[in-house]
Formats: structure tokens, C-alpha cells, sequence
């Protein structure tokens, strides 16, 4: 198996898939004649041509809209936000047009599109750049949310956006995109709505997505040398989320911590430890903890920013407060 | 931190206890398990474990004292921890507990070595109790394996954050075999373990078997019985002539289709007189006698390693043939370990029978929560004075053991008269 980075392992998926079916087609600032603003898109217009690599001028809400009709029409875009930030202009399409397609034209029409790009902080691009906006998508009907976090589900999981019948709204992570790791070749496909345990563990379970799951995976090693054996969970696609790996794993450990890099109020671990709270109730031990990004904008220079975002410390010592070890 | 040693709720109904003797004195190192003092509750003197690890910097409540639950007892210093002189517990207000009039006045002036204001000593002019009604923190879990294992969460000291009850805490209280929830407290003389010493037997002239859970239940649930129960014993003989040959009758005129036991009979006969009598037909709970209104008939049953009790259920609505074929059924599965927990629980009356091993007479230990249970003798040949005449007669002799806090001796033997009426008249018994 080759070892790749998470964003040659996105180019592979779009290349496969636009080999494989001629109507899917790449949209967005940037993406043909420079290759990508973080080069994802290296090489597609070379391999695609203009009519299937398409770059757009800087209005989100517009192309945004471009892509909604083409999938009503029958197409398969996959239109590429620069960052999720840049997608807040574009969200009336998003969540008024794509969202809502099918239902209120009683399923004439559905919106078979991928929104692709970088969400989360990078490294000191400032408060309007740095942001996990994943829950805004999360709590739209209509709307599948998927996050990987390491090269070969970046690959099998956007293959299977790009497949899937409705709106996916695929958000990536800029400080991921250099990550190496080997990625099985062709078709490799991770169906969407299924949660991966990345390590096993008996006495706490760790959800995290995204990038904080390379996090919580580095408090689980810190965990086990104080002999305290964390399992870690990527649910890998937010919404429809995969709610029996987790709760099975709940069930066995009887303790557990939800880490997102976004704010703490009405975030996806508020959602995760609800359930885990509803439907997990008599086999816990201790309440559920949160690690969040903190309550505040992401502060430009670099030490705040480190202090604005959950670090592997912050994981490690509320893990040990929830297992009764602080 | 000093850890402020508190009384701790050692019964689902202590509200007080009293320190019967200190195993460690000040300055002591304490470590996890060992037993640091002995309480006498209202139900046994039960010895307090060491939980928090460190050395037993004071002693505030002396031999003796009566102190309330959740009031502090001792400091203990962690290791390495110096305690300032005036030091004191962060315990609740005192309450002052009321002074119980028939305890002797030795006790209820109990000699405290730290008079500091946060102790409960025991004032003679008490007011009114205040009942210590605290919520038990627990988790969910918690709370849920508490109940599975019949533990009472008022028996345990919780580690967890404000010390709230945690899995851990339970696991530990099941291993040390804390057993509050199902009466199983073991009481001063039970809490004595086997001397673990050497055994009088040379190891090659016996052979170890370990105990199942079932002898293990047996063990426990009788001697329980035995210690806790107050057992009368009542015998009477029965003749047993007609039932005989009504028996010989029946088996004789239905061929294959049936053949009924001396057993069935009395199973029968067992309930409709506890119809009949129905104050023998109870069980005790501290605030209620329960009398029950059908005869659930427990029959003991002999099995690989020990012994169950199969229940025949609404005995009293069922024939003798139906009775027998239900007995059949269950004593079959009894012996293959295939039984519900429903189908050898709920009884409210026991029957054992060691007739057919030639056994004479017995008396049974009460099955709780069973009121009353009948050891059934052999039948046999004896000679009998019927009207000034000596004859020959098939005779029976029955033992009733009763729980006299349910079953008095009129009741008892109210009882074995008419179940004496009934074997002896046993054509009623196919009404």
C-alpha cells in the first residue's frame, strides 16, 4: 500500500470518481489554473480539461448555486469551499437550496453534490479564518456532515460523499492536509454513517473527530503509561452519526470525554453526550466531560491560539478526572 | 488534608452506632482493608475497614460513645501530613441524638478524649430526633449493580467526586461480601470467620471439594434461618391406613395414566389446610405479617451437590393426579438444573419428606421467607391403642417447624389438626 498525504489521497478519490462517472466535476476559487489554494486539486485540470475542472470568481453564494442546479439537473458537482469559513456566504444555498430540495419538491429533484474544503483552525490565519463550523451544518435536516481524520478516510470517505444520493457537506482539516499514511489503491470506499474505533481501550472512551482525533489518540498513549486504558472513537461522519459504536463502547467502559476543536455551547459534543446521557444512562459512572476549543475568537498570535484550542493535556487531565484519578 | 473519619451507616436502618472497640490506636499507620474499629448497630456489631490510608492522628470518639451517622469519629493524617493542633472536623452541626432510655447510663455518657463543639455526644435532655435522611450520591451504574447485587447503597462509602458512589465502590463492597440489602448482615457471632489455622485432619486423609453457589446459598440462607428465625417444633402422628388404600385404589384402577405418590396426597392435603387455617399461610416483615391468600406449596427436592425447592403454585385449586404430574415435571428438571428462578421461588409453605428413606420423624429449618415448613416422616407399620385395643395400623409422623414470629402454638397446632383431619378423611381431598 502506498503511503500518501491526506490531500493526495482527496485528489485520488476525485480523480477515481471522475474517471469513473462523467458527470462529476470539480468547482471552485483556485481549483484548475493554480492547482488548488492547498493544492488538492494538483494536476485535475491537466487530467479533466476546463469543462470538468472549472474555477469561479470569489463569490461563494454564487457558484454555490451553480453547483445546486447542475445536481438538480442531473450532474454530481463537488464544489470546493477555499475554507469552510468562505462557506457562510454560500450558506443560503446550502441550507435553504441543497438541504431542502428534495423535501419541499415532494422528491422531484435532490441534490447529489459534495461541499468540500478545509474547516477548523490552521496556524495563526485569525479569528474569521480559524473556525469549526461542523455543528452549523450538523443541525440542518437534509444534510450528511463528513470529517476524516487521516489520509485513507479522507480517501474512502470522500469517494463515498461523492457517490452518495444527497447533499454531503465534506469538511476537511488544513493542518492535515501534509499528514502521510498508507491509503489502499482504487476502489476503496467507507460507507458513510459508521464510526471507526482507532484504538481499543476498557476504562474511559474518547470521542473525537476530525483533527482532534490524532489529539485524543496522543492522550490515550500519555493515558496508558498512567495505566489508564482509553479507548478512542472517530465517528468520521457527524451526522448520520453512528450512535452504537459509540454507546456499545460506553456500555463497556461505563465513562466517557467528547473533544471538538469547536466552541463548547450547542457543539457536537454537547449532541454526542446527550445521547450518551439519554441512552447510556444507567451504565455510567461518572458524567460525561467536554474538551472544547475555548469560549472566545481564535486569537491571532500563535501562544493564545495554542490556548484557545484543546491540547493533548487538557484531554489527558480531564480523562483522569472522569476516571476518579485527578 | 486531614480526613475526617466519619460513623458510617454500617444498615439500611442505623441512624446511630456505637463504637464498641478501637482495633487502632493514635498514631497508628492504617492500611487499605485492615479493620480499624468495631460498631455495634441495631442489628449486630460489625467491624469498620480502613478506606482512606494513612495514620490515625486522633481518636474523638471514644469506647463506647454513641455517635450519630455522619459524624466524625477520628481524624486520620495522610502520609506525611503534619495536623495542626486546633484542627477540626468540617463536619455538619450536632445533632444531638436522642438518649435511649433503656440504654445503660455507662453508655449513654460516653467519655470523649476531643470534646470539640462539631461531636455528638449524647445529651440525657435530648430533643426530638433529627433523622438523618441524607440523599446517598451514587451513579447510574452504580446504583444499577447495587441493585443487581442486592447491596444496600446506605452500607457504602462513596470515593468519587463530593463522595459519590462509584462502580469501583460497589465491586469492592460485593468482594468484601457487604450484603446489607438482602438481610444477609451477619450478626456478632457469624462475623467470626472459621479459624483459618491449621485443621485438626491430616491433609492427606480428607479431600477438598469446593463449595458451589448452591451450597454456598444453602449455607448462607439456612444458617440465617436457623440463627435468625425463632423455631418451635410441633409433632404429630397420622394414620395413615385410608389414605392407603384409597391410594392403592386409584393407582390400581388407572392403569398407565397415572400412579400417585404418598407425597401428592400430602402436597394436597398440605394446602387445604392451610385454607383452612390460613394464619399458618404467612410471612414476617418488620412492619407487617404477610398472610397469604393461596397455598404455594414448596416441595424439597433432592439434587446433585444439595437441594431445591420447586413450587407447586395455587395447590389448593389443583387435583391430587395434576398436583402429581406438575411435581413430576419439576422434580425431573430440578434434578437436570433446568428450573426458573420463578419455579423454585415465591412459595409461602415447605414440605420436606424423608419418608422413603426410612426416616422416622425430623424437624426442617424454616425456608424464609416461608412461615412454616412440614418434615414428613416414613410410613410404617406400628401397633396403635385404638379404643382400649392394641392393633396394627400404617402410621405417619408429621413435625411442623414454625416461625413463631408468625406462627404461634395454637395456630401451629390448629394446623397439624386439620391436616391430621384431611389425611385421615382423604376422599375430601378429590373434592
Amino acid at each position: 500500500m502506498a503511503k500518501i498525504t491526506y490531500r493526495e489521497a482527496l485528489n485520488q478519490a476525485m480523480c477515481e470518481e471522475m474517471a469513473r462517472d462523467d458527470r462529476v466535476f470539480l468547482m471552485g476559487e483556485e481549483v484548475a489554473e493554480y492547482n488548488g489554494a492547498y493544492k488538492v486539486s494538483q494536476g485535475m485540470l491537466e487530467k479533466f480539461g476546463p469543462r470538468r475542472v472549472v474555477d469561479t470568481p470569489i463569490t461563494e453564494l454564487g457558484f454555490a448555486g451553480l453547483g445546486v442546479g447542475a445536481s438538480m439537473a442531473g450532474l454530481r458537482p463537488i464544489v470546493e469551499f477555499m475554507t469552510w469559513n468562505f462557506a457562510i456566504l454560500a450558506l443560503d444555498q446550502i441550507v435553504n437550496a441543497a438541504a431542502k430540495m428534495k423535501y419541499m419538491s415532494g422528491g422531484m429533484y435532490s441534490c447529489p453534490m459534495v461541499f468540500r474544503g478545509a474547516g477548523g483552525a490552521a496556524a495563526r490565519v485569525g479569528a474569521q479564518h480559524s473556525q469549526a463550523l461542523e455543528n452549523w451544518m450538523a443541525n440542518i435536516p437534509g444534510l450528511k456532515v463528513v470529517m476524516p481524520s487521516n489520509p485513507a478516510d479522507a480517501k474512502g470517505l470522500l469517494k463515498a460523499a461523492i457517490r452518495d444520493n444527497d447533499t454531503v457537506c465534506f469538511i476537511e482539516n488544513e493542518i492535515n492536509y501534509g499528514d502521510i499514511a498508507e491509503v489502499p489503491e482504487g476502489e476503496y470506499i467507507i460507507p458513510l454513517g459508521k464510526a471507526d474505533i482507532k484504538r481499543q481501550g476498557t476504562d474511559i472512551t474518547m470521542v473525537a473527530h476530525s483533527r482532534m482525533t490524532g489529539f485524543a489518540l496522543l492522550a490515550a498513549e500519555e493515558l496508558a503509561k498512567q495505566g489508564i486504558s482509553a479507548e478512542v472513537i472517530d465517528p468520521r461522519t457527524i451526522r448520520p452519526l453512528d450512535e452504537t459504536t459509540i454507546l456499545n463502547s460506553v456500555r463497556k467502559t461505563n465513562r466517557a470525554i467528547v473533544i471538538e476543536e469547536g466552541w463548547r455551547f450547542a457543539g457536537i459534543g454537547a449532541e454526542i453526550s446527550a445521547r450518551i446521557m439519554e441512552k447510556a444512562f444507567d451504565d455510567l459512572d461518572a458524567p460525561v466531560a467536554r474538551v472544547t476549543g475555548k469560549d472566545v475568537p481564535m486569537p491571532y498570535a500563535a501562544n493564545l491560539e495554542r490556548m484557545a484550542m484543546p491540547s493533548v493535556l487538557e484531554i489527558v487531565e480531564a480523562a483522569r478526572v472522569v476516571c476518579n484519578r485527578a | 488534608m486531614p480526613i475526617d473519619l466519619l460513623m458510617t451507616q454500617l444498615s439500611p436502618t442505623m441512624t446511630e452506632g456505637k463504637i464498641a472497640r478501637w482495633l487502632k490506636k493514635e498514631g497508628d499507620t492504617l492500611t487499605s482493608g485492615e479493620v480499624l474499629a468495631e460498631i455495634e448497630t441495631d442489628k449486630a456489631t460489625m467491624e469498620m475497614e480502613v478506606v482512606d490510608e494513612g495514620t490515625l492522628h486522633k481518636i474523638i470518639a471514644a469506647e463506647g460513645a454513641i455517635i450519630n451517622v455522619g459524624m466524625p469519629i477520628a481524624i486520620i493524617a495522610e502520609e506525611g501530613e503534619e495536623v495542626a493542633d486546633d484542627y477540626q472536623p468540617a463536619s455538619n452541626a450536632p445533632s444531638a441524638p436522642p438518649a435511649p432510655q433503656e440504654t445503660p447510663v455507662a453508655i449513654t455518657q460516653p467519655t470523649v478524649t476531643a470534646p470539640t463543639p462539631a461531636v455528638a455526644t449524647v445529651q440525657p435532655s435530648a430533643p426530638t430526633p433529627v433523622v438523618n435522611e441524607r440523599r446517598i450520591k451514587a451513579t447510574p451504574l452504580a446504583r444499577r449493580l447495587a441493585k443487581q447485587k442486592g447491596i444496600s447503597l446506605a452500607a457504602i462509602r462513596g470515593t468519587g467526586p463530593n463522595g459519590r458512589i462509584i462502580k469501583a465502590d460497589i465491586e469492592l463492597a460485593s468482594k468484601r461480601g457487604i450484603n446489607l440489602g438482602i438481610g444477609n448482615l451477619t450478626t456478632q457471632p457469624a462475623a467470626r470467620p472459621m479459624p483459618q489455622g491449621p485443621l485438626p485432619y491430616h491433609a492427606d486423609e480428607y479431600e477438598r471439594i469446593e463449595n458451589s453457589m448452591m451450597r454456598k446459598t444453602i449455607a448462607r440462607r439456612l444458617s440465617e434461618s436457623k440463627q435468625t428465625v425463632p423455631h418451635f417444633y410441633l409433632s404429630l402422628d397420622v394414620n395413615m391406613d385410608r389414605l392407603m388404600d384409597l391410594r392403592a385404589q386409584l393407582n390400581g384402577a388407572a392403569g398407565d395414566t397415572f400412579k400417585l405418590s404418598v407425597n401428592d396426597f400430602i402436597i394436597k392435603a398440605v394446602a387445604k389446610a392451610l385454607v383452612d387455617v390460613p394464619a399458618a399461610n404467612a410471612s414476617w416483615t418488620e412492619s407487617h405479617t404477610l398472610q397469604h391468600k393461596h397455598a404455594h406449596v414448596s416441595v424439597a427436592v433432592a439434587i446433585e451437590g444439595g437441594l431445591i425447592t420447586p413450587v407447586v403454585r395455587f395447590a389448593e385449586q389443583k387435583g391430587v393426579v395434576e398436583i402429581s404430574n406438575e411435581v413430576k415435571e419439576l422434580a425431573t428438571r430440578a434434578r437436570q438444573g433446568a428450573l426458573k428462578p420463578e419455579e423454585y421461588s415465591g412459595g409461602t409453605f415447605s414440605i420436606s419428606n424423608l419418608g422413603m428413606f426410612g426416616i422416622k420423624n425430623f424437624a426442617a429449618i424454616v425456608n424464609p421467607p416461608e412461615g412454616a415448613i412440614l418434615a414428613v416422616g416414613a410410613t410404617e407399620e406400628r401397633a396403635i391403642v385404638d379404643k382400649g385395643q392394641l392393633c396394627v395400623a400404617q402410621m405417619m409422623t408429621l413435625t411442623l417447624s414454625c416461625d413463631h414470629r408468625v406462627v404461634d402454638g395454637a395456630v401451629g397446632a390448629n394446623y397439624l389438626a386439620a391436616l391430621k383431619k384431611h389425611l385421615e378423611c382423604p376422599a375430601g381431598l378429590l373434592i
